[in-house]
């Protein structure tokens, strides 16, 4: 599961040349949640900053041409040899960009295929031709260990000009990350934005019918490849939690017929309860750096809020008691503070507090029901919930402000954002079938799009950008 | 139905204001009774429901097995008080009996919601079933939130079905 930065290995490269010393490296292991302000357009610390849609790259036109390689060679990737994995790796690159709706890239299909020697030299008279803005042209070459190595170069094709480059060695099953690390370089370059295709899902797959559901806990990358079950659906799956470095998952099941919170070991396939006691814990969530988890917990029919050591070990710290109902939690990325549910006033509202439980002031005053909080990892939004009449997902500030929906229709559901906070994912709910899927949508609302799942879906947590 | 509903809420209008929030959104009181011989226990070919199993439970309670809430809401009302002396009855003339108040919510809420909500209602319950004399330890709780509706519309009636504490005893 590496995936090596090449950057600093040109000399490996027999394409090296000069402008592989030249221009900094873009792709750097990114922090798990950015704190600093990303860069935004009219930001007065409203909503303004957020409508990334309006930015003039989106009707960029940018060719996408199949990635070339030095010698067509069979591969121990699913896609065949290196020659057809070129291909395969642009249809991912143009996919990532055209379903988000971000750009309307073409290609490769349809577009010429530069050789070789073209990928650092693309031959720009061509491009111009074809009205294309920007280029982008990469390659694939097969190492003796069978790894693979990955270029990618983004060019202006009026300023006749390489914006930026990267390169990536992978193993045969990780091709398609090195494909997203390309994606996230030219999205980056393009928008200024933070980078978040090479990043991963978890979520829980559902078939059978309303009264009978199966659920079980599922992975998958950002655009819904690599898809695998985790658990066979004996016990009913919930609500699932990536760590941040994505070694565990935090999830409830009903694994001996009491809701409790396990943590499940990728590596190992164990998995282990976050605490020992008789009583029912759910909506598990991790803090930024990993270290701690945040859990709801029903003594006596009233629920709380408490935090442990993920380490395992430690006592509970008990943040919330009121007797209301407070759920869930979403640390800010900072880790300072802390929103989450609660229906102390009577009826669910959002509300923050301090990591260590102090100062809980409510937040949310626009009327309905406001419940599922979730803070955006660049810490200028809180995506929720809101519940009136139908159930649509919404964002507002921080301080409560700016409300707006994003979604609307009869029943979405317990947004997750994206790595980058520019995109966020929930589950829609079908009046009387009860069927699940999980949607995106961009913070525009405009883009809204249904993810490609082999079954129902619901529960997204999206994980951060991986290193 | 749609008689029913009229009646019910003119009923509603009579008896005042306490009555009228039970009435606002309760589920029918009559439920269609457990379809028979599903949780009979057939002995040499003849059904009989031995007494003190969970299946003379469910006969015995005809229905009174199932409280239901408003909304958001987990107080025992009148209605649900009645079933509950009904259940505390059986479970002291049976004392080795344990069991377990399932809370469940309809699907018009998040899902930790409602498993919170779920627990709150399971817990109303049982803490009734103790006031009326059955020990607390007999009956454990278990919130299923809105995973296990039994009314499977997405319309009002079927969601007052779905707010719901069903006890089931252990046999």
């Amino acid at each position: 599961m590496t995936i090596r930065n090449l950057l600093l290995a040109a000399t490996a490269l027999a394409l090296a040349s000069p402008v592989w010393a030249q221009s900094a490296p873009t792709i750097t292991p990114q922090p798990v949640v950015p704190t600093a302000p990303a860069p935004t357009v009219d930001d007065d610390g409203g909503l303004s900053g957020t409508v990334s849609d309006e930015a003039a790259w989106q009707d960029l036109g940018i060719a996408i041409t199949a990635f070339a390689t030095d010698q067509d060679l069979p591969t121990q990737t699913n896609a065949g040899t290196t020659a057809s994995l070129g291909r395969a790796l642009s249809d991912v690159i143009s996919a990532d960009l055209r379903n988000n709706g971000l750009f309307k890239p073409s290609g490769p299909a349809g577009l010429p295929q530069p050789a070789y020697p073209q990928v650092q030299s693309p031959d720009y008279p061509v491009w111009s031709a074809r009205s294309a803005e920007m280029l982008v042209q990469g390659y694939v070459r097969q190492n003796t260990d069978g790894t693979l190595t990955i270029g990618c170069y983004l060019y202006d094709v009026q300023l006749k000009q390489q914006l930026v480059k990267g390169g990536w060695q992978v193993g045969p099953s990780d091709w398609r990350r090195a494909a997203h690390k390309c994606s996230d370089m030219v999205y980056s370059r393009l928008s200024g934005e933070s980078p978040f295709f090479d990043s991963k899902i978890a979520y829980i797959a559902e078939t059978g019918p309303k009264n009978r559901r199966m659920k079980r806990l599922a992975i998958m990358d950002s655009d819904g490849a690599n898809h695998r079950y985790l658990t066979s659906g004996q016990a009913t799956a919930l609500t699932p939690r990536y760590s941040p470095d994505y070694k565990q998952i935090l999830y409830l099941s009903y694994l001996n017929g009491n809701p409790r919170i396990y943590v499940y070991d990728l590596s190992t396939n164990q998995q282990r309860l976050i605490t020992e006691n008789r009583y029912p814990t759910f909506a598990p969530r991790w803090s930024p750096d990993g270290k701690t988890i945040l859990y709801s917990m029903a003594i006596a029919g009233n629920t709380d809020i408490y935090k442990i050591s993920a380490a395992g070990g430690g006592s509970a710290v008990k943040l919330t008691d009121s007797p209301g109902l407070d759920v869930g939690g979403s640390f800010s990325p900072d880790g300072s503070k802390i929103v989450f549910e609660s229906d102390r006033s009577g009826s669910q509202q959002v509300y923050v507090m301090n990591a260590d439980g102090s100062d809980q002031k409510r937040i949310s005053f626009f009327g309905g029901r406001a419940a599922t909080p979730e803070w955006s990892p660049r810490g200028d939004q809180i995506a929720f919930t809101h519940i009136a009449g139908n159930l649509r997902v919404g964002v507002m500030s921080p301080g409560g402000g700016s409300m707006r929906h994003l979604t609307d229709s009869w029943q979405d559901e317990a947004p997750t954002w994206a790595p980058n906070g520019r995109i966020i994912q929930f589950f829609r709910t079908e009046k009387n079938s009860g069927k699940a899927t999980i949607w995106q949508v961009d913070l525009t609302g405009r883009n809204e799009r249904k993810l490609p799942t082999p079954a129902d879906a619901s529960d997204p947590a999206w994980g951060p950008i991986q290193p | 139905m749609f008689g029913r509903s009229k009646f019910g809420a003119a009923a509603c209008l009579v008896a005042g204001s306490l009555a009228m929030s039970a009435c606002a959104s309760k589920a029918p009181k009559q439920l269609p009774p457990e379809p028979s011989g599903v949780a009979t226990q057939t002995d040499d070919g003849a059904n009989r429901i031995i007494p003190g199993s969970q299946a003379d439970f469910v006969q015995q309670m005809a229905g009174q097995d199932t409280i239901y809430f408003d909304t958001d809401k987990y107080n025992i009302d009148s209605v649900d008080a009645s079933a509950l002396q009904t259940q505390a009855q059986w479970l002291i003339k049976y004392p080795a009996k344990r069991a377990t108040v399932e809370g469940h919510a309809d699907e018009r809420g998040t899902r930790d919601y409602n498993l919170a909500l779920g627990e709150r209602r399971a817990n109303s319950a049982k803490n009734y079933l103790v006031s009326l004399g059955v020990d607390a330890s007999r009956v454990t709780t278990v919130s299923y939130g809105k995973e296990r509706p039994i009314a499977l519309g997405s319309d009002e009636e079927s969601w007052a079905k779905n707010r719901r504490a069903v006890t089931v005893t252990i046999d």
